[in-house]
């Protein structure tokens, strides 16, 4: 008995302390989780201070130019390449738009509404959400993926052995193309949204043509394409800063690259809907 | 050291440096550590040691690729009155420092983005003041030196190893660099292309007499090109002397191999199978550490 007793003792004993291990472990990778976090939001803020520092060099300082030929290619790769696929995905965001908001609106005798629907949801928040989505799978894997691939050949490493900056001479197009390009590409979805809409409500639902496009003129107005806008542009640092740490930071040779690959464009996803909630959140109270 | 050199002859002066990284649960794991030796003016230095010795990792140290846990780099380059000690010297500071000096890394490390000539021209058209003539001048004489002018429009995508390697030595010697530092020349290179890059790198020393410090675990290279040369194991300096040195030693007789040192630098410059470096099984340290987890 007194065995048995001591035996169930030591064995419960053993069992809280595995527990309190487990907890343990389980409170260490969490903290390790959190701390890795931390590091990233830092290491992502301190590359957006030094790629502005080196933005204001550039464009205000003698010596510091920034590579026009880079920028250029950068924005033929980011942008111009990315043209077709914004077209398409945002045509399609429009025909889905319209036909989902269609059995609706015709319950209430209101089918020509689908036109406001269809371009302040475009203009205000798909066309540029949408667009940077498109676009932190087609450029920020890529600037990644290369970035990383250039870690791993040592061009970056030489690069600071010739007393040159990498930042400068690598992040800064990249930042400025994306940029630049998720804007105008902002620009074009907008339109080729509408468009969609428009297409899939005169053909599809009824609508007169001239009814839609006035529908569109009237519901529309100069905020809701300029706060598209703004949000376009603040997309583009985050897809670019995002890109560029991820790749900058690249260990572990070719399995690096590949983890840095994903990493950019699940994070960027988050970080883009997350500030698309912020951002709307704020236009609403601003009543913007 | 072998005899007394004045300070004016010394061009990077090392003295205790250490150099750890953390370990996957944060702990300090030392690769290098009291690391001590000076490089002379002129003379081409070669740094020698098994995998993970810490020969890498001491290049990338005097490059100021890596911040340093202890200890101190001096550089004492043309024009400096003092030496100037390059640990937690600031990225500005350090440019300075790095405009007089060249690197050839393992693999070329161009850059792929670029043509042969865009990569040799990069340093001189972001670190010099001259004419864009000037600068095709320049890029055309180097590429001339290490007969890669036929390939100047070339990208890196289009070169074999070795002729990136060449690529790369006329990039590291664009802007004349006083001190050159080569990392794993030979690495991957056949034989014949790694004589080749060898007598280039000799060719050139001679010519536009730079000190040369060369990060290799190729013996026959190594042979070739040193004047003095630095063992290191496990981080330290096992042994520093003049080539003729470690040529008496490779060449001894093992009965002829007084101490425990002796026969490790032997057994590492024959690459025997039997001696300190491998137990009687034949196991590697590092061998051993695997088996045993």
């Amino acid at each position: 008995m007194g065995t048995r007793a001591t035996g169930s003792a030591g064995s419960s004993g053993s069992r809280v302390r595995a527990a309190i291990a487990a907890v343990g472990d389980w409170a260490a990778a969490g903290l390790k989780q959190v701390g890795d976090r931390v590091r990233f939001v830092g290491g992502v803020s301190q590359l957006f201070n030094e790629t502005s520092k080196w933005c204001f060099r550039g464009m205000f300082l003698p010596g510091h130019k920034v590579g026009w030929r880079s920028l250029v290619a950068q924005t033929v790769r980011v942008g111009v390449l990315a043209i077709p696929i914004v077209v398409i995905v945002q045509v399609f965001i429009g025909v889905i738009l319209a036909l989902q908001l269609a059995p609706t609106l015709e319950r209430y005798g209101q089918m020509e509404r689908i036109a406001d629907v269809v371009g302040i949801a475009i203009f205000r928040e798909l066309g540029p959400l949408i667009t940077a989505i498109v676009l932190s799978g087609f450029a920020g894997a890529s600037i990644a993926a290369e970035l990383g691939a250039m870690v791993e050949s040592e061009e970056i490493k030489a690069l600071r052995a010739h007393a040159l900056n990498p930042i400068r001479f690598l992040v800064i197009p990249r930042f400025l193309a994306t940029v630049l390009m998720l804007t105008g590409l902002t620009v074009i979805a907008d339109i080729v949204g509408v468009l969609g809409g428009f297409g899939t409500g005169v053909l599809v639902l009824g609508v007169s043509p001239s009814a839609y496009l006035s529908a569109t003129r009237e519901a529309l107005v100069m905020k809701d394409f300029l706060t598209g806008l703004f949000k376009a542009g603040v997309f583009g640092v985050l897809i670019s800063m995002i890109a560029c740490y991820e790749g900058l930071t690249v260990t572990g040779g070719a399995v690096g690259v590949g983890r840095a690959t994903t990493a950019t464009v699940v994070k960027s996803i988050v970080a883009l809907i997350a500030t698309d909630a912020v951002f709307t959140a704020v236009f609403y109270v601003w009543e913007l | 050291m072998t005899g007394i050199v004045s300070n004016a002859q010394v061009v990077i002066s090392v003295v205790d440096l250490a150099k750890s990284f953390e370990d996957a649960e944060g702990n300090p794991v030392y690769v290098l550590d009291g690391v001590t030796f000076d490089v002379l003016r002129g003379e081409t230095l070669v740094i020698m040691g098994g995998s993970g010795c810490g020969k890498s990792t001491l290049l990338n140290c005097l490059i100021g690729e890596y911040d340093i846990n202890a200890g101190k780099i001096a550089y004492r380059t043309k024009g400096m009155d003092a030496a100037v000690n390059i640990a937690g010297m600031n990225e500005r500071k350090l440019n300075g420092i790095r405009k007089r000096i060249g690197i050839l890394f393992q693999s070329g490390a161009l850059f792929n983005s670029l043509t042969v000539s865009e990569n040799v021209a990069l340093p001189l058209q972001e670190h010099s003041y001259v004419d864009r003539s000037i600068i095709d001048i320049v890029v055309t004489l180097k590429l001339q030196q290490v007969k890669m002018l036929g390939h100047r429009d070339k990208f890196p995508g289009q070169l074999s190893g070795g002729q990136k390697k060449r690529v790369g030595l006329a990039r590291a010697t664009a802007l004349d660099p006083e001190i050159l530092f080569y990392d794993e020349p030979s690495a991957g290179l056949d034989p014949v292309t790694s004589t080749a890059i060898d007598e280039l790198m000799m060719d050139l020393s001679k010519k536009l007499q730079v000190t040369s410090v060369v990060v290799t675990h190729e013996m026959d290279s190594a042979f070739r090109i040193a004047d003095r040369m630095i063992m290191l194991e496990h981080g330290r300096v096992l042994k520093l002397g003049r080539r003729e040195e470690f040529e008496a030693l490779r060449d001894a007789k093992p009965q002829e191999l007084n101490t425990d040192t002796e026969r490790l630098i032997h057994q590492f410059l024959t690459g025997a199978n039997q001696g300190p470096l491998t137990d009687t099984d034949g196991m590697s340290e590092f061998e051993k550490l695997i088996v045993s987890g």
